[in-house]
């Protein structure tokens, strides 16, 4: 069977322990969680943890049933084939010099960044956008020297058409 | 009313109707040792080792289906439990193990035995907590019983820092609730489910019931030999559902799997329906797992959604309690033409008592050596049927499973997922103290009785008069038998000749002992040792190199068997 990745949404009680809990539940089974974001919902005693991973149906059908039987998980929603907006954000720091800033102004204006800070050997910039989107923007600026990265992780919500 | 946290610790133990735990005191929990000692409310065996008090607990909860209840210090009071947690959790089995812990303030700071128990049973308890809060001690105690005895059941561990449990703190019974997210039990499957099932029994003309751990935690042993008995089919269970179905029906098949009867892998093989409930399709169940049922269509029937085409996957999942599914099926079957007449089950049936007659259960009877299953046998007989047995890991356990029948539900006891040597002796313990007027019997291997031997003392001191059988090989023997058959008799490591006088052992703790080397005194010395009202091994001197069979060989079909120096494949 083909492996792909999916995106699965995880509501949780907003507990301590229950990020290990689930994090735990996928590596103890040798799965690798690719990327991770959680945070409150606007109930604050629950949390969203929206994960992906690199599995064939049946994997990721087993993974979401040893999910689903955690004590503090609320609900597990695969959202992979579901209508979603995805999103993740880098915050990008690049190495100012004077060879690269005025190719690098032009890139960052081509390629839709935002400015978060500028000086004189710096800066930070921010992408939103998909994954994949995320990822054309580092190759693009790899050659001009990349001295950071931070990503988020996909968050990814149900469009309800 | 305001109450000292281990008070509310009693109260709630009460209010879930305790009446024993196991436990070894240190510490952090020497305040509810002290509460245990002004208040007798629960009454608390003192182990020899918290390994033991889980076992025990666990060993309580199989015989008896009430939660098991374990109590330990923190450190390494606390780690010492995690193989009985483990155990429990592979065969999901209910018990709440109460660990101390350092205050809270000092949780972190690598205080005097300070260790995070919650994250080291994080995988293998189905939940466990750490109270931080006062407040919540007794909703927390609440939650862990329920989650534990509810669903698929399975060990909860709770954490009780000292500053927690030595807290001032309102106590109201009636005040107390618990979070309820996930603790509803789950929806009912739609009958239609269960149409469908007799739908394809009907269409099926060589069915089998595949039935495990399931049936006898969801209390469901009477529907099933209802169901069984109406529908003709013949049942065979793993090791963990062993009693659920009476192994003397003539529809019992035993076993199936690596050490599983020749009939009971042949049904399995040519069966084109397997209808498996409370089971989890193991692979020492399955064997190769392309060739497994590959002529039938597969039925599960689990409360466990993730146990569902987990390994096998089936043509008719349905999710739900063993007993509530069978009673389902069996109305079902009253009220429509569902039960197939003689003539439609013949065939298959006959083919089955041929196949029980080609191969039945059998080893070679031997004028000078004791064969273990001889003892088992004889075992059986004087004992009626009507003993409860523990087991060991090993050889013995096989055997145990192989030649005891049992007619009733929770009478055998074995540590099946795990596989946990030391099981059996502490099991026993709380086996005989949930039914003190029945016999008994731990079956041994003299490896996995050394493990726990030092629960002799426990025995003694709470007159608990449990019997132990111990197969004495002088070898690992299981390990033994694989070295023998797959590994050219380089016996590595698994000759345990070296061994103490185990009469002389048991007799130094105050116990009967007796020893056995011919096969004439099997029976003398069973009958001297059972049926007294004391503690007592009996140390059957057996044939070394014995092995258990049938065999499947790891990783083979189980339609390809090894009986014995004969080889079957069908
Ligand atoms: C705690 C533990 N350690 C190791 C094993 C691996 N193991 C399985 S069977 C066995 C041999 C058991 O020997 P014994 O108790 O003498 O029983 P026999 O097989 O001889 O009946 C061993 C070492 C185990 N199951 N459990």
């Amino acid at each position: 069977m083909e492996k792909r990745e999916n995106v699965i949404s995880i509501l949780v009680n907003n507990k301590p322990d229950v990020l290990a809990r689930v994090a735990g539940t996928l590596g103890g089974k040798g799965y690798n969680i690719e990327s991770l974001c959680v945070d409150v919902t606007v109930n604050p005693d629950v949390s969203k943890i929206i994960l992906t991973t690199i599995g064939t149906k049946a994997t990721i059908q087993k993974i979401e049933a040893q999910l689903a039987r955690l004590i503090d998980v609320i609900k597990v929603e695969n959202l992979t084939d579901v209508e979603t907006v995805k999103r993740e954000l880098a915050l990008i720091r690049m190495t100012l010099t004077a060879d690269n800033k005025n190719e690098l102004i032009r890139k960052i204006n081509q390629l839709n960044c935002k400015i978060l800070t500028f000086n004189s050997d710096h800066c930070v910039l921010e992408f939103r956008g998909s994954k994949a989107e995320v990822d054309k923007v580092l190759e693009t600026l790899k050659p001009l020297g990349i001295d950071d990265v931070a990503r988020t992780g996909i968050a990814a919500l149900e469009r309800k058409n | 009313m305001k109450m000292k946290g281990t008070q509310i610790l009693l109260e709630c133990l009460k209010a879930e109707g305790v009446e024993v735990m196991f436990g070894y005191p240190g510490g952090a929990v020497i305040d509810i040792y002290d509460e245990l000692h002004r208040n007798p409310a629960v009454k608390h065996i003192l182990v020899r080792h918290e390994q033991a008090a889980v076992h025990a607990a666990d060993g309580y909860a199989r015989a008896t289906g009430k939660v098991g209840v374990a109590l330990a210090t923190s450190g390494p009071g606390a780690t010492n439990t995690v193989t009985g947690i483990a155990t429990a959790n592979m065969d999901s089995i209910p018990i709440v193990v109460f660990t101390g812990q350092v205050p809270t303030h000092l949780i972190g700071n690598d205080a005097f035995q300070e260790c995070d128990i919650t994250g080291i049973t994080r995988p293998c308890t189905k939940h466990n907590y750490l109270v931080r809060n006062p407040d919540e001690l007794a909703s927390t105690i609440r939650e862990a019983f329920h989650i534990a005895r509810t669903g698929r059941p399975g060990p909860v561990l709770v954490d009780l820092p000292k500053n927690v449990i030595a807290a001032e703190v309102d106590y109201d019974p009636a005040k107390i609730r618990i979070n309820a997210t996930k603790l509803s039990l789950p929806p009912k499957p739609s009958s239609k489910k269960f149409v469908q099932m007799l739908e394809m029994l009907r269409a099926s003309r060589r069915p089998v019931l595949l039935t495990g751990g399931g049936i006898l935690l969801g209390k469901a042993s009477d529907e099933l030999r209802a169901f069984a008995r109406r529908a003709k089919i013949p049942v065979t269970s793993t090791l963990m559902g062993l009693g659920a179905f009476p192994g003397s029906d003539p529809l019992f098949l035993g076993m199936p799997g690596m050490h599983g009867t020749y009939y009971a892998n042949m049904a399995i093989s040519h069966c084109d329906l397997l209808i498996c409930i409370g089971a989890r399709f193991d692979d020492r169940v399955t064997g190769k797992l392309d060739t497994f049922a590959s002529n039938a269509q597969i039925i599960h029937i689990d409360v466990d959604p993730s146990s569902i085409n987990k390994n096998i996957v089936v043509d008719l999942p349905i999710v739900s309690d063993a007993k509530s599914a069978l009673e389902n099926i069996n109305r079902l079957l009253k009220d429509n033409n569902y039960a197939p007449t003689d003539a439609e089950r013949k065939d298959w049936l006959e083919q089955i008592e041929a196949w029980k007659k080609k191969a039945p259960l059998a080893y070679c009877q031997d004028a000078e050596h004791i064969k273990p299953q001889c003892v088992i046998e004889t075992l059986y007989e004087l004992t009626k049927g009507k003993a409860i047995i523990t087991t060991e890991v090993g050889q013995n356990q096989m055997w145990a499973a192989q030649f005891y029948r049992y007619d009733d539900p929770n009478t055998f006891i074995s540590s099946g997922g795990l596989g946990t040597m030391g099981y059996g002796f502490p099991a026993a313990l709380g086996v005989k103290l949930a039914f003190p007027d029945r016999i008994v019997v731990d079956i041994a291997g003299d490896g996995s009785i050394q493990m726990n031997i030092q629960e002799m003392a426990t025995a003694m001191q709470y007159n608990i008069p449990v019997k132990i059988v111990l197969l004495n090989n002088g070898y690992l023997g299981m390990v033994r038998q694989w070295q023998e058959l797959f590994y050219e008799k380089r016996y590595s490591n698994t000759d345990m000749t070296f061994q103490p006088d185990f009469v002389k052992v048991a007799e130094a703790y105050g116990w009967e002992a007796f020893r056995a080397k011919r096969p004439e005194e099997i029976r003398p010395v069973l009958e001297k040792g059972l049926f007294s009202n004391r503690p007592c091994l009996m140390d059957f001197q057996i044939a070394r190199e014995e092995c258990v069979y049938p065999m499947v060989r790891p990783g083979a079909s189980i339609s390809e068997m090894t009986l014995g120096t004969r080889e079957m494949t069908n």
